[in-house]
């Protein structure tokens, strides 16, 4: 299944709603010009709720990786939500779990904005 | 197909993101018969999905001239996957580690890492041109041998 978007705002937080696979040819193409878009836009708080990513390959977190730094250097913050199991460990697995600001809860990630 | 001794199931594959899904799918079947649990088959198919990416994307660039050749075989000890591509070759020593402070924000360069994270045992062979990587995953013994 191919990575479907959905955008909310919530508290002046733009929520992506990422449902699908994030791959090579699939869903990376897609979140960066989500990304983009919103950083053009002039949006500084952007999460990523990624709770229904049944999978990411490592194009995917090449994606992931390139979308924080994007937003870091547009002066955004950009934070995860919700990770699968298998997101988590291949985010474990690479290091990169420890770069991200991760939550568990939506509630949560949104207040950690203020 | 992948029952022990079922023989071992050969592909030739145009250098295009649809081999890459087909050699995904079929290394999935060949975890799914085995019995591997959920998380081995994730991760198996995704070891075997990024090889085929390598093999596509930086083996062959998608060169309609060059083809993927994959094959699949459950040999009742381990699964046995092969991907091969006729591109420049590569050298495994020669890629970054991706867990090096200086890569770890690198956009690219987890694929191999990845592979070898996964797989049991994995093979470089240069072919001249392309490379072979053999992907193996040892499976557990069936209860009550050893």
């Amino acid at each position: 299944m191919a990575l479907t978007i959905a955008s909310r705002e919530v508290d002046g937080i733009t929520v992506l709603d990422l449902s699908g696979r994030i791959t090579l040819g699939e869903g990376s193409v897609q979140l960066r010009e989500a990304i983009r878009d919103l950083i053009s836009k002039g949006q500084k708080m952007i999460l990523l709720n990624l709770g229904d990513v049944s999978y990411i390959d490592s194009s995917g977190l090449g994606e992931l990786v390139s979308a924080f730094t994007t937003s870091k250097n547009q002066g955004a913050a950009l934070k995860l939500l919700n990770l699968t199991k298998k997101v988590k460990d291949v985010l474990q697995l690479t290091k990169l779990y420890t770069v991200f600001d991760i939550y568990d809860d939506e509630a949560t990630a949104i207040a950690s904005y203020k | 197909m992948s029952k022990p001794g079922a023989g071992r199931l050969e592909f030739s594959l145009n250098s295009t993101m649809e081999s890459v899904g087909e050699v995904e799918a079929t290394a999935d079947k060949l975890a799914a018969e085995a019995g591997l649990d959920e998380d081995e088959r994730f991760r198996l198919t995704m070891a075997v999905r990024e090889a085929a990416v390598n093999a596509v994307l930086h083996g062959n660039d998608y060169d309609p001239k060059k083809l993927v050749k994959a094959s699949f075989e459950n040999t009742g000890k381990s699964l046995v996957i092969t991907i091969a591509d006729e591109g420049e070759g590569l050298d495994p020593e020669r890629i970054p580690d991706p867990l090096a402070p200086e890569n770890l924000m690198r956009g690219t360069g987890r694929g191999i890492f990845l592979i070898r994270s996964f797989m049991d045992e994995v093979h470089f062979r240069q072919l001249h041109p392309g490379t072979e990587l053999t992907l193996v995953k040892h499976l557990a013994p069936p209860e009550g041998k050893t």
